[in-house]
């Protein structure tokens, strides 16, 4: 600790010699390291396995862009950040970019002065009720108590949606979601209500899954993505194109299994700019050519990601619903690399 | 005598008949029942009402902790072993008990560093919590706080070495310079110590950490029940010796000082401490380059420090004002200066009767430590509400967590209870 003190000092007599201003791409390049924030542990999002290794939806995208921007995907720093500390550390420079399932919403991305580079997940509120409750709508819930946690844009959009059909209810507020687990588990509530990804997974940890149902209303759209400070374009087009990346690597075709035989034989001439066969698309993020090749080598597309951490094979159980790519009825949709 | 009725009576009895045993109803356990859990009507039903309360709660909770499963991997894995019956599934300790104990980024292989500086705080502890032992114990005390940073963070030995040259020369210094006036001597000694860390600091090679005997572990990595510990030990050590000062310099006759410490004292104790601590992780970033921070730890450190100083200053106060004016009259009588008055009369005494106040204190902090947990450390509760409950194997296990993280804090805390209660009555030389 006395050695972080004489640090500390020399610190202070050293910060006008500290980096002024440098393009991010440039610092994480000479750094070797991306900084990455995520959440401090999210089923299925982000979480540090029994090695200590970190793991998720959201922790893929972060070893995506190592992978694309330094060749290696554990080149990350993994920043844990709590839903309070989450937008100061990245306004502080703290780390590179954000991806801690996020919403995108108005405020956060004008005021806040950030850069939301695209959506990972599209998420939305949802209700989750026992079996024997014998409820298969939210509008048949009038009069119900439910489980809500206090201080998030799920209270107001439960307000809103029970006030826009004209039914009543009576909120029963709690802090946590484990501590929401725990309340409905007792009963103290007919309904829990939040982000559906938040409920198939808290449904996945009880001793009976199959005796709740989640309602088939989704009441909010909450887009999560990954976001990047305001003011650093190049720096925000590297992490967007490396998410675009994953997602046309679906839509094309491209697996982590199949993507070293593809670059090396497709006739597909979008598949051949993506990977770096053709064209000069790495040069112009300032990359190399392989840098989408290496992405989805380590990572696999976006239906791999899914299917490894959230989908239906998973305890947590998603299906892809909105998630889906466009061209099977969901809503990923990613630019043309051209 | 006996001659005389030898006829008349057919026995007569020559030695004295054994002492029988008191009937049941007069002592031994049926006794202690009867006095103590039985002695009237109404005695006796509320005993009868507690057993009941007491058999509830066992026979609910026993069957749960001893028919608990502890060799699977998964939340799932244990339920299907437990098949519907309701146990608990410690298996998750198994299975994360270096994650709590350690935080999940610490190198399994170094546990030995932490384990080791662990073992040495106990005999770096105990000649200041026994002072019957040798005072030359002492001097392994003083060295303590660098072996342990040494061990803990690894790195060059060099910084803690520099660091530890830097309070030598203080001290030397102030011994030289004391004698003429206590301020010179402190004035020179703090000089003395920051000239030599700057120097020291510059002396060691960028890159020292590299190549060094012990492989340097950043901040960041620290977590569990380990960082309790740390930040417990290190806040409690410091906040001691501030604490008293700021005592001091509340009765300080001198203005400047004396408002100094009132408005810290005053203004520390009106915050709470999970403000200063947000103000340590998230407002500190913004006045340092992103590149250069101080440490997380050492700002936390600096924060719950100033706050159980705060604290602990006032509870000294109060022992302090308990001591009647005589006392420090008399040592001016003496022929003592404030220095020796302080040392050798008031202080003393005065930290005598504050003991139960400073435990009281200390044992608040240590469980305070738990709420860095909210600015993203993994201490052992973040590692609990963060990435063990967000795993996907145990997410759902709430109860034989939280059991664990008390069981380990009580067992400290309770150490202290009782720790102050016999260095108590080890004092105890009057009045009672």
């Amino acid at each position: 600790m006395n050695k972080s003190m004489i640090f500390g000092a020399l610190t202070v007599a050293g910060l006008a010699a500290g980096a002024a201003g440098a393009a991010t791409l440039d610092d994480v390049k000479a750094r070797g390291k991306l900084n990455c924030g995520v959440t401090t542990g999210l089923i299925g999002f982000a979480a540090p396995d029994a090695n200590g290794e970190w793991k998720g939806f959201d922790v893929a995208v972060c070893r995506a862009v190592a992978a694309a921007v330094l060749g290696d995907a554990t080149a990350v720093e993994f920043v844990p950040t709590t839903g309070k500390t989450r937008f100061t550390a990245l306004a502080s420079g703290e780390i590179d970019v954000l991806a801690r399932n996020t919403t995108w919403t108005f405020s956060r991305d004008v005021d806040l002065k950030f850069d939301f580079i695209g959506v990972n997940y599209y998420d939305g509120q949802g209700f989750m009720v026992p079996k024997a409750l014998g409820v298969s709508s939210a509008k048949d819930l009038d009069g119900a108590t439910v489980c809500i946690q206090t201080g998030t844009t799920t209270e107001l959009n439960l307000a809103d949606f029970f006030r826009v059909n004209n039914i009543s209810y009576e909120p029963v507020p709690i802090e946590t979601n484990a501590e929401a687990q725990q309340q409905y588990l007792a009963g103290a509530c007919d309904v829990y209500t939040t982000d559906a990804s938040g409920l198939a997974a808290t449904r996945a940890a009880f001793e009976n899954p199959g005796d709740h149902v989640l309602l088939p209303e989704i009441v909010s759209k909450e887009p999560l993505g990954p976001l990047v400070r305001h003011g650093d374009s190049e720096w925000g087009d590297v992490v967007r194109w490396t998410l675009n990346a994953l997602i046309a690597a679906e839509e094309l075709g491209v697996s982590s299994a199949n993507v070293g035989e593809m670059a090396s034989s497709t006739n597909n001439p979008e598949i051949a700019r993506l990977l770096g066969t053709e064209g000069e698309l790495g040069a112009m993020l300032g990359l190399d050519a392989d840098w989408a090749k290496r992405a989805i080598e380590t990572q696999g597309n976006y239906g791999e990601i899914f299917a490894t951490n959230i989908g239906e094979d998973t305890p947590i159980g998603l299906a892809r619903g909105l998630n889906a790519q466009w061209t099977d009825g969901g809503l990923l949709y990613s630019p043309p690399f051209r | 005598m006996s001659d005389t009725h030898a006829q008349s009576v057919a026995f007569v009895r020559e030695t004295a008949i054994p002492p029988a045993a008191p009937p049941s109803t007069a002592a031994g356990p049926v006794k202690w029942v009867r006095d103590n859990l039985f002695p009237t009507w109404a005695n006796a039903l509320l005993t009868v009402a507690a057993l009941y309360v007491i058999w509830l709660v066992l026979s609910s909770t026993l069957p749960w902790i001893l028919g608990g499963v502890w060799n699977t991997n998964s939340l799932a894995a244990c339920r299907e072993v437990l098949d519907g019956r309701s146990a608990a599934c410690f298996s998750v300790l198994t299975e994360r008990w270096h994650q709590l104990l350690y935080g999940f980024k610490y190198p399994s292989e170094l546990y030995w560093r932490p384990n080791l500086a662990l073992l040495l705080l106990f005999f770096a502890a105990a000649p200041v919590l026994f002072f019957d032992l040798p005072r030359k114990l002492l001097i392994f005390t003083g060295l303590y706080p660098f072996i342990a940073y040494w061990l803990i963070w690894g790195g060059t030995i060099l910084a803690p070495l520099v660091a530890l040259a830097g309070f030598i020369a203080g001290y030397l210094i102030y011994a030289r310079l004391v004698k003429a006036s206590f301020a010179k001597g402190f004035l020179g000694g703090i000089a003395a110590a920051v000239i030599v860390w700057g120097i020291g600091g510059y002396l060691i090679p960028a890159g020292a950490s590299d190549r060094a005997m012990l492989e340097a572990i950043p901040s960041r990595d620290l977590g569990g029940f380990m960082l309790n510990l740390m930040l417990g030990v290190t806040c409690v050590s410091l906040s001691l010796p501030i604490g008293i000062a700021l005592a001091l310099g509340r009765q300080s006759n001198l203005p400047l000082i004396k408002g100094i410490c009132v408005v810290f004292i005053e203004f520390i104790r009106g915050v709470p401490l999970i403000t200063l601590l947000f103000v340590a992780s998230v407002m500190l970033a913004y006045f340092f380059p992103p590149e250069s921070t101080v440490d997380l730890f050492l700002r936390v450190v600096i924060m719950i420090t100033m706050f159980s100083s705060a604290y602990i200053a006032e509870v000294i106060r109060g022992g302090l004002a308990a001591l009647p004016k005589g006392q420090s009259e008399a040592a001016s009588s003496l022929g003592l200066d404030y220095a020796q008055a302080i040392r050798l009369i008031i202080l003393p005494q005065a930290l005598k009767i504050s003991i139960p106040g400073i435990v009281n204190i200390a044992v608040g902090l240590f469980k305070d430590t738990t709420l860095v947990s909210v600015i993203s450390l993994f201490d052992i509760v973040g590692m609990i509400r963060g990435p063990i409950l967000a795993s996907t194997d145990w997410n759902g296990v709430y109860w034989e967590l939280l059991m664990f993280a008390s069981i380990l804090f009580f067992v400290v805390c309770y150490g202290i209870s009782q720790y102050s209660q016999w260095l108590e009555r080890r004092l105890a030389t009057d009045h009672r």
